[in-house]
């Protein structure tokens, strides 16, 4: 597939050096730093034509070899013109991780941005309704960080008991 | 002429009476939540048929059955959800773990999956296997029914001796003290409270 457009695009908004372009067999990836992000996407989805948010993730590095940075957080795009997608990362810190949300320019984004919020802790700002998705709201921890414990602290063993005599 | 007695009845005790409907007339509720259900609906179906030993009325609402079927992985968020509709179910009334899931987490170590629902409700026979084949649902109902013969009674009495939870020891025990933290628990939202430090 053929980036030259898309780059070109990124070229004239951001400048040349605000951002970081890699390729891995056919994944298009374009590497932003977290200030900047919200303008690149605005710039995708406007001019570039990247009107569907296929996916929006996070991955936590700690413990990984090499990285600078806790989270990083990968917005997939999609063409559907065209059939162009690019990967767009991006890198956020303890100890407030947070993003602005882009909820405005995709509606998609509304409960991806609440799954990440859900399992990693990342705020994103300006979204209408970030609460947990998938866990009881009380939860106080965020599962998928690589710090917590694969058995949890123990919330799954916060219930009252039933004995037969009072059921 | 002398007055003969009518030849249709019989004497018999009422607990015998209250065991013998009981038994062969279980209702199940299945609280199918994983792979085990589908085991639990071929048990219900023709092939199978659970209908021969009287336990074919499958209600899906509780305040119809008698007899709980927990099929399946049940995860923290449900267990409010199963605890609720163990109550709901009418007095007398039994309950089957089944498969290994529901009797005791199974693979599923996880900070998301309760590690057995004997922890929080009472029950009465465990089903191994993952999933178990229907010929072993069909003996744990079989033994349910063994059970309501042996020690049932026509108000329950037999239910009001077991007041202390019947759980194994409570995993906190098992884990290492990091992991541990000491809060009170809030049945709400079914999570409990601590420092993230």
């Amino acid at each position: 597939m053929d980036h030259r457009s898309t780059l070109s695009v990124l070229r004239s908004q951001l400048g040349e050096q605000a951002f970081v372009t890699s390729e891995f067999r056919d994944n298009f990836r374009i590497e932003v730093p977290a200030e900047r992000v919200l303008d690149a996407l605005l710039a995708l989805k406007d001019q570039a034509g990247f009107d569907m948010l296929a996916e929006l993730t996070a991955v936590d590095y700690l413990h990984y070899p090499n990285a600078r940075d806790r989270y990083g957080v990968v917005y997939c795009l999609l063409n559907t013109t065209t059939g162009e997608r690019v990967f767009v990362k991006t890198f956020v810190n303890d100890p407030d991780p947070c993003l602005p949300s882009v909820f405005p320019l995709w509606k998609g984004a509304d409960w991806l941005e609440r799954e990440v919020y859900d399992m990693f802790g990342i705020v994103f700002e300006g979204h209408p309704d970030l609460r947990r998705i998938l866990l009881p709201e009380g939860f106080r921890s965020y599962p998928l960080r690589k710090d917590y414990p694969l058995r949890g602290r123990l919330e799954r063993h916060n219930f009252p008991v039933i004995p037969r005599a009072e059921s | 002429m002398a007055v003969r007695p009518n030849e249709n009845f019989l004497i018999t005790q009422l607990d015998w009476l209250a065991n013998f409907v009981r038994a062969n007339s279980l209702w199940p509720m299945p609280f199918a939540t994983a792979c085990c259900g589908i085991e639990l609906m071929a048990t219900a179906s023709s092939r199978y048929d659970l209908a021969r030993f009287g336990s074919e009325a499958i209600r899906f609402s509780p305040r119809q059955c008698d007899l709980m079927i927990v099929a399946g992985r049940v995860v923290m968020k449900m267990v409010p959800v199963m605890q609720r509709i163990w109550l709901q179910m009418p007095e007398p009334k039994w309950c089957i773990s089944m498969g290994a899931c529901a009797s005791s987490g199974g693979v599923f170590d996880t900070y998301a999956v309760v590690q057995g629902i004997d922890r929080f409700i009472p029950v009465d026979v465990y089903v191994p296997g993952c999933p178990p084949r229907p010929e072993q649902l069909i003996r744990a109902v079989l033994d349910i029914q063994e059970k309501v013969k042996r020690q049932g009674t026509l108000l329950g009495r037999e239910f009001e001796e077991r007041k202390a939870p019947e759980r194994p020891r409570p995993l906190a025990l098992e884990l290492a003290p990091s992991e541990k933290i000491v809060a009170p628990g809030s049945v709400r939202t079914a999570t409990q409270e601590w420092d993230v430090n």
